[in-house]
């Protein structure tokens, strides 16, 4: 196990390595600089400062420079927030955002699993069409639309939660903003879950499990679920990139400083070093989790354990 | 009044029946044998008593255990029922056990939710179970997985769970035809000896594992019962037609004289045929190890094993379908190896396979008319549409299929029907060698008897010669000329039909006769003289392979590899072939 893990990481350097050379370039293609802004500059000072950040440099000059960097475990300066190296600004606004991605997946999981598994159960019925009409509702609806509604809905006409982040304390604040990012993967899993929970309902172990006379209770928690997971698991990875991408709008509409804020703005401000920081980041952390789901899908399926 | 009563049972899908007014009981402790082709309804009857039949199932009658009524009971009320006093086997246990749950943590929790046992109580319980029913080291079979276990284990195990609670009804669906001959025979023993005071509905399609194991039998035809009886009357004295011919369909031992239609010409020569395989890791799995055998023009020979004998690699190996690690194989005078790509293939035309599930090796997607006309688009790219059709039809009609087949798909066919357009792809390149593959293995008894006698009867036709690989020496009985006993890759037997089923000399060989089910109740077959199974082809035992579950086994068994001997035609690998 710990061999393949190696393996694995070993195996994820070019991907690492592909990502950081694309975002260099990207963020370099991209029109304007970090410095241009509405008060003009005399071309004295703009060169000044250009030779400082060496912005003057051929371009691979600066990805070398940038990479020396980048090996000794420097994200650099940020060019926009002066006096904060990138790895303080990631270090500042990650928690925030890792509380609110972690909220939103457990959300996700406990009440797509619930759902789909009570739709199989009741597969066919009013019930059952029900919940999926809604997971087909969410899985529809992009998270910049459903932010807003929940907040006109829930915060603006019924005041029963906070609106916004800042003037506001305690847990309340993050409710909105979880289950805004947390709604199209609770309805994607619920799905996943009604499906599999469904094939593995007709399987021929559940059918033994029943001339045992276990009942269905018993049966769901003992026999069905381990095995209707595996889907879900798979779901993982994607899951968890879908829940980084749909923080960096969630935290933009409720104005939350997170890591998604940062990367919003950064890029906005041509902040090289920052934006690549935070794309570094979250590559590595995909990867990492990547990982994680794949020796998690070892730990459920015994058959796959051994090899 | 009887442990389990059925009356009137009437299984109905849309607008097909598959029980028809089935009426039966079964009184405490009997065993009582259900009988029938495929899609008689045999496993339905089970599911109905167990309350197990899908939702769409329009089901009627009644159904009684003792006083309580089955049918139409709630789930609650037939969970009651259900493992405490009825229980049952299904025939796979790979997929009838849960293959994501330990199989001590399966047992377990039948006794918990039933309130049988707690805690460490129903831990040891378990565990005493899984030893009842043969499982070595139970405590460590206990924590183990479904598929850490061989076949014939799992199906202990299976076994085990369902015996646990002591029911008063056990059924028995084809528990036993999942698995091998010499297993087979275990585990009928097993049930036999286990089940003391249950009684025993045992669902099969093989006439000689109800011959050996039940006291009464049914006989179900499309969902009728056509016969009913003590088993030794039925087979006696058969009442209805269709028992006559089920049994007069069932393989026998008997000696048949099968007419030579060899020529005594040489056509394929295998020597020395290795084949390995890679397996994950570095480890090599060698399926075949050096084999030796000639077929000559006309004559049908059998290659027989248990499953990972090396039967099918040597076939595949043979027509070039995996290659071959060392050996060399010749056909008509031509040595197959380092041969061209185009004359290879234009000399393999010689040779056709048949497979054993007959819808699953046809196109689902292609009309019967262009399966049969496929190879000679391969072979005879040239011939007109008009000259393929005319082949087609010919061959059709030689496997006994009219011109209204032309036009259906695979699934359109019955499974014997499936066959013979099989067997029309096979031959309309008019191929001197036909490899049938476990070809008659998925089929019922009358229809594997139609199929034989077709095959047959192009031999004598077109003095085609026919290589037959099977792990069921008594439907070798009666169609092979020689048969060759593989086990675990190599040789151990090559006889005539005659010497091989009348003076055995391996013990191999000898084992395999005892455990084959006999279709007749005085003669009692199916005796599991072997203990274990065969073991990891990647872990081979060392000399004779054979030796750790050979009863005549001495110290030079476990260090050298036999070699090959020949005693009155007979060729046998064996160290103690003479004084046995």
């Amino acid at each position: 196990m710990l061999k393949y893990a190696l393996l694995r990481l070993l195996g994820a350097i070019p991907t690492l390595l592909l990502v950081i050379v694309l975002a260099f370039l990207m963020v370099h293609a991209a029109p304007g600089g970090p410095f241009d802004d509405e008060r003009v500059l005399s071309a004295e000072i703009e060169a000044n400062i250009a030779a400082a950040y060496h912005l003057d440099e051929p371009l691979h000059r600066q990805f070398y420079r940038y990479f020396a960097g980048l090996l000794q475990g420097d994200l650099g300066p940020s060019y926009r927030y002066r006096d904060h190296t990138v790895s303080e600004l990631i270090g500042t606004a990650f928690p925030i955002s890792l509380k609110l991605g972690t909220m939103a997946m457990l959300l996700a999981v406990v009440f797509g699993v619930a759902a789909g598994s009570f739709a199989a159960l009741r597969r066919n019925t009013l019930p059952d069409r029900s919940v999926m009409a809604f997971a087909m509702t969410g899985i529809s609806i992009p998270v910049f639309v459903i932010a807003p509604v929940l907040v006109l809905l829930l915060a603006v006409k019924l005041q029963w939660l906070p609106a916004g982040w800042s003037g506001n304390e305690g847990a309340a604040r993050f409710l909105l903003p979880v289950i805004a990012l947390a709604l199209p993967q609770v309805a994607y899993i619920a799905r996943l879950t009604r499906a599999s929970m469904i094939d593995v309902l007709a399987s021929d172990f559940v059918r033994t499990a029943r001339a045992q006379g276990l009942g269905t209770t018993a049966i769901v928690r003992y026999h069905a679920l381990k095995p209707a997971m595996l889907p879900v698991l798979s779901y993982m990875g994607p899951a968890i990139a879908a829940i980084l991408t749909g923080s960096v709008v969630v935290e933009e509409i409720f104005g939350i400083p997170g890591l998604g804020q940062f990367f919003v703005r950064a890029a906005l401000n041509r902040d090289y070093t920052l934006v690549l920081g935070i794309v570094i980041f979250y590559a590595t952390l995909v990867i990492l989790l990547n990982l994680v789901v794949d020796i998690l899908y070892g730990a459920i399926d015994p058959r796959i354990r051994q090899r | 009044m009887s442990l389990l009563s059925v009356a009137g049972l009437t299984i109905r899908y849309d607008d097909a029946i598959a029980v028809n007014g089935l009426s039966f009981a079964i009184e405490k402790g009997e065993s009582v044998g259900l009988v029938g082709e495929s899609g008689s309804g045999k496993s339905q009857t089970a599911l109905a008593i167990l309350g197990l039949l899908p939702a769409q199932a329009d089901v009627s009658g009644d159904i009684r255990f003792e006083k309580t009524a089955l049918l139409g009971a709630s789930e609650r009320a037939l969970d009651s029922v259900r493992a405490q006093r009825l229980a049952i086997v299904f025939q796979d246990p790979a997929q009838a056990l849960n293959p994501f749950v330990r199989i001590g943590q399966q047992l377990r929790r039948i006794l918990l939710q039933h309130g049988l046992a707690e805690g460490a109580q129903a831990q040891a319980r378990v565990i005493d179970m899984l030893r009842r029913v043969g499982l070595s080291d139970p405590e460590r079979q206990y924590r183990a997985y479904p598929h850490q276990l061989s076949g014939g284990m799992r199906q202990r195990a299976m076994i085990a769970s369902a015996l646990i609670t002591e029911p008063e009804l056990l059924i028995a669906d084809e528990p036993t035809t999942a698995l091998d001959v010499t297993v087979q025979a275990q585990i009928l023993e097993l049930l036999e000896d286990i089940r003391k005071d249950t009684a025993l509905l045992l669902i099969t399609h093989d006439l000689g594992v109800v011959a050996g194991h039940c006291e009464r039998m049914l006989v179900l035809k499309q969902g009728e019962l056509v016969e009913q009886g003590a088993t030794r009357d039925v087979f006696a004295r058969p009442q209805h037609e269709h028992t006559a011919r089920l049994l007069a369909a069932a393989p026998r031992l008997d000696r048949t004289d099968i007419p030579t239609t060899t020529t005594g010409a040489e056509l394929l020569t295998i020597k020395g045929a290795s084949v390995s395989y890679r397996e994950t890791g570095h480890a090599r799995l060698q399926a075949v190890r050096d084999v030796d055998l000639t077929i000559r023009a006309g004559e049908t020979v059998a290659l027989v094993g248990e499953s990972g004998s090396g039967k099918s690699s040597l076939a595949r190996a043979v027509l070039g379908l995996v290659p071959l690690q060392s050996g060399r194989v010749a056909f008509c005078g031509t040595a197959l190896e380092g041969l061209a790509q185009d004359r290879a293939t234009a000399v393999r035309r010689g040779m056709q396979l048949v497979f054993q599930d007959p819808v699953g090796s046809l196109n689902p997607q292609m009309r019967v008319a262009n399966i049969v006309a496929e190879p000679l688009l391969v072979h005879e790219p040239d011939a007109s549409a008009d000259t393929r059709q005319q082949q087609v039809i010919a061959i059709l009609e030689k496997t006994g299929l009219g011109e209204e087949f032309l036009e259906r798909y695979p699934h359109e066919l019955s499974g014997g029907e499936a066959q013979r357009v099989a067997i029309a792809r096979a031959l309309i390149l008019k191929p001197k060698v036909l490899v049938c593959d476990e070809a008659v293995a998925a089929l019922d008894g009358t229809v594997r008897e139609q199929i034989l006698a077709l095959l047959h009867e192009v031999q004598i036709d077109s003095g085609l010669s026919i290589v037959f690989i099977t792990h069921d020496l008594s439907v070798v009985r009666g169609i092979s000329h020689r048969v060759l006993v593989m086990y675990m890759g190599a040789l151990v037997e090559l006889a005539d039909n005659n010497a091989l089923f009348e003076q055995p000399r391996h013990p191999y060989t000898r084992a395999l006769l005892a455990a084959v089910p006999v279709p007749d109740p005085e003669r009692a077959g199916g005796k599991a003289t072997l203990a274990g199974e065969v073991p990891s082809a990647l872990a081979p035992p060392s000399g004779c392979t054979f030796h750790p579950r050979c009863p005549h086994a001495r110290d030079i068994c476990k260090t050298e590899i036999p070699e090959q001997r020949t005693i009155n035609s007979t060729t046998v690998a064996c160290h103690r072939a003479e004084e046995i």
